[in-house]
């Protein structure tokens, strides 16, 4: 048995979880219309390849990865696209995204599905091929696989299977029924990384999941741990912790400390991708809550949420619907839209459920969140600087440590809506590094472009002294002629002329009254003229010594 | 005798450091120009009434010109000048209070001459083209300053609200009524 090494904190939300598992795994039916979102991944949305009125195969890629992070999108099932336009999407913000839209054609025809041997692969082709498979993190967080797979000489492989948040069971019926292609895709993952050890954590509230896996992992010496029933150890940072002993260090990857985490479900949809050459195009989605027939399907992304959550009957009371689980999930405004990588659960709500919350009253600092907190953090004094908007000091607490699990909105006796606060601060601390990072890019070019303008100038004037040079270089030339030598002469003539007649002007403006003095005026000028001239040369003499006494100090 | 020597030597020890320290640790320009260049937005508009953002942080600096001239950087920006510089805040006029939201400039391409007007005046050199080609503005390098707009013979550039949709979105301030009555809580 391996000692655990449990994370403070942590809450036991009623579980709910044995609805949706007295049934096996479905499949949903095809849908009329399939609305595929080209950004159902972290990074960059994926760049559309098909146009409208274009007939495609079930699997083809209809989405482009676009950069490193970001993965690609395809066809959930044979059909025309009818569209591409923005469409409601799941997103906290009720904004519209760019979607292909598919008329399908029930054919379900597949594009020629190529399964590669993993084991002859480069772990870098394997990394491309897997982003082309469009294959990302289907615990909720959907990051492209293939970036956290760029790690070699790992220690640890941990393959997240806690499902920790309440309703949800896609992950418990995936390993009951599919535990085989599960630890297919581990060995994939586990070949990629060169992962050591390999540790799969299953929460105890999953017997027959831990069951099933333990016994498809005869023989390869994969571990199955049984890990106390306890939200959110199915963070990849807490399970981790849990499991190895090693924490994640504040910013930093996992992959520093030796350890990466995949999710159960990604790991399947890396079999799928590999060995049967299948991308991503459906998962399982746990429908759940206030309806009469609960169950977990799997689903071709796309498939618009209403019809599908009809499927389990919701009854007649119900006042709405979660994408997601009850502590992280998202309320969906609309019911047109579709199921994408990301959706693990679908919850029908109703005020029995989900009473409605409590107005929140003050802070009392209790720090029962404090106790909650399963990253160690002191939410009630990042909520105090998320309101207060003194950020620098959110940042100093820590705020991007926050794995928004909603531990502390859960035990806060003031019923604070504390994790709105922290995404608040987060999305405006992102909003402003963005802005200076802009402000100094604005910053360069414009230096850039006052050097450039300047160095423009010189060129011209340097153009500018060359051309003139060159001219006069060539009127030296030409004055070898004896047309030039007349010319040159005439030229010096009208100067010497001008200048005669500049110093008849001269004369005849000189004083007129000293023509004719007596002898006594006569000698008072002079003398005065005389003085003029010592004067004159004193003055000359100081400059003169001035000059020789800077010169020296110069020197 | 020796309290002089003492008092002389440590004079001369004293002096040679920090002759040393000036010559090792010159500054190289105003600091103070640098931190206050690094609030303003870097719009280069010269709405301020100086030629860019530098020229005028240069001016404040000197401290000759009031904080309250940029309206790209808002009350927030105003207000984080008078922080740095420890002076009291300068209200904005009414009209430059009022933030707005990021814009880029478009030209309508089937209206431009390519005159080249536009990116003469185009401070961060954001506008590609030629003469007698078509012009283009880069909506990543562009800030949104609106100085290509008043060159352009034919009128064909407007302003358009920057890339919005879901990767600019971001979370609210979270907005509730608090009770203060505890009796209707319990």
């Amino acid at each position: 048995m391996r000692t655990l090494h449990p994370f403070n904190g942590g809450i036991h939300p009623p579980e709910h979880k044995n609805e949706s598992t007295q049934q096996g795994i479905a499949l949903a039916p095809l849908p009329a219309r399939l609305i595929v979102p080209l950004r159902q991944h972290n990074g960059n949305p994926a760049k559309a390849l098909v146009g409208v009125g274009d007939q495609v195969l079930k699997g083809q890629m209809i989405g482009q990865a676009d950069g490193f992070i970001s993965a690609a999108v395809h066809a959930p099932t044979s059909g025309r696209v009818s569209a591409i336009e923005m469409m409601p999407v799941a997103h906290p913000s009720g904004l519209p995204d760019l979607c292909v839209v598919l008329e399908t054609d029930g054919e379900e025809r597949w594009i020629e599905r190529q399964p590669v041997d993993y084991r002859t692969m480069d772990p870098a082709e394997l990394r491309g091929k897997l982003r082309d498979a469009g294959v990302v993190g289907l615990g909720g967080a959907v990051f492209p696989s293939h970036v956290k797979l760029n790690a070699s000489g790992l220690e640890t492989l941990v393959i997240n299977a806690a499902e920790c948040e309440p309703y949800i069971t896609c992950d418990d019926m995936l390993m009951r029924e599919r535990a085989a292609e599960v630890v297919q895709g581990i060995m994939i993952a586990q070949y990629a990384m060169g992962a050591k050890e390999v540790l799969i954590g299953i929460e105890d509230n999953k017997p027959q999941a831990i069951q099933a896996m333990q016994s498809a992992c005869q023989g390869t010496g994969f571990e199955v741990v049984t890990v106390p029933t306890l939200y959110p150890s199915g963070s990849a940072k807490q399970l981790i912790k849990l499991l190895t002993g090693k924490e994640v260090e504040s910013g930093g990857l996992p992959t520093k400390a030796g350890v990466q985490c995949f999710n159960v479900a990604t790991v399947y949809t890396i079999h799928r991708a590999i060995n049967h050459g299948e991308p991503v195009i459906s998962r399982l989605v746990t429908l759940t809550g206030n309806v009469d027939a609960p169950r977990n399907y799997e689903v071709l992304i796309g498939t618009p949420v209403g019809e599908l959550s009809a499927l389990a009957k919701p009854r007649p009371d119900t006042s709405g619907f979660i994408m997601g689980g009850p502590m992280m999930g998202l309320p969906l405004p609309d019911l047109n839209v579709p199921v994408v990588k990301a959706s693990n659960c679908i919850i029908a709500t109703s005020q029995a459920l989900f009473p409605p919350k409590l107005l929140p009253m003050p802070c009392i600092r209790c720090t029962r969140c404090a106790q909650a907190c399963p990253a160690d953090l002191q939410p009630q004094e990042l909520y105090w600087f998320s309101k207060s908007m003194n950020f620098g000091k959110a940042q100093e607490y820590k705020l991007f440590d926050c794995i928004e699990c909603g531990c502390c909105s859960y035990v806060c006796p003031s019923h604070i809506p504390l994790v709105q606060f922290y995404r608040f601060a987060k999305s405006e601390i992102w909003e402003r590094e963005k802005e200076k990072k802009a402000a100094d890019q604005a910053r360069e070019r414009h230096e850039f472009r006052e050097y450039r303008q300047e160095r423009e100038k010189q060129e011209k004037t340097a153009r500018h002294a060359a051309k003139a040079a060159e001219a006069a270089a060539k009127a030296g030339v030409e004055g070898g002629s004896g047309d030039d030598d007349a010319a040159a002469a005439a030229k010096k003539a009208a100067i010497q002329a001008a200048i005669e007649r500049a110093k008849a002007k001269k004369a005849a403006a000189a004083p007129k009254n000293v023509d004719d003095l007596s002898a006594e005026a006569q000698a008072k000028i002079d003398e005065i003229d005389e003085l003029r001239a010592q004067a004159k040369g004193a003055a000359e003499h100081d400059i003169e010594a001035q000059k020789s006494g800077e010169g020296q100090s110069t020197q | 005798m020796s309290a002089l020597l003492v008092m002389i030597g440590l004079a001369v020890v004293l002096g040679i450091v920090l002759g040393f320290a000036s010559i090792k640790f010159k500054v190289e320009g105003n600091p103070l120009v640098e931190r206050i260049d690094a609030i303003l937005p870097q719009m280069q508009c010269g709405q301020c009434g100086y030629p860019g953002c530098k020229p005028y942080a240069e001016a404040i600096a000197a401290g000759d010109t009031p904080i309250n001239l940029c309206p790209p950087g808002g009350e927030a920006g105003m207000l984080r000048l008078a922080d740095l510089l420890g002076i009291e805040p300068q209200p904005l006029d009414a009209e430059s209070a009022e933030p707005k939201p990021r814009q880029v400039a478009f030209i309508d391409e089937q209206t431009c001459i390519g005159c080249t007007l536009c990116f003469q005046a185009c401070p961060v050199d954001a506008i590609v083209g030629a003469a007698k080609q078509m012009h283009t503005i880069l909506a990543s390098e562009c800030t949104g300053c609106e100085l290509c707009l008043p060159p352009c013979p034919v009128d064909c550039i407007t302003m358009v609200p920057a890339v919005g949709g879901i990767a600019a979105w971001k979370w609210k301030y979270p907005v509730y009524p608090i009770h203060t009555d505890s009796r209707l809580a319990a």
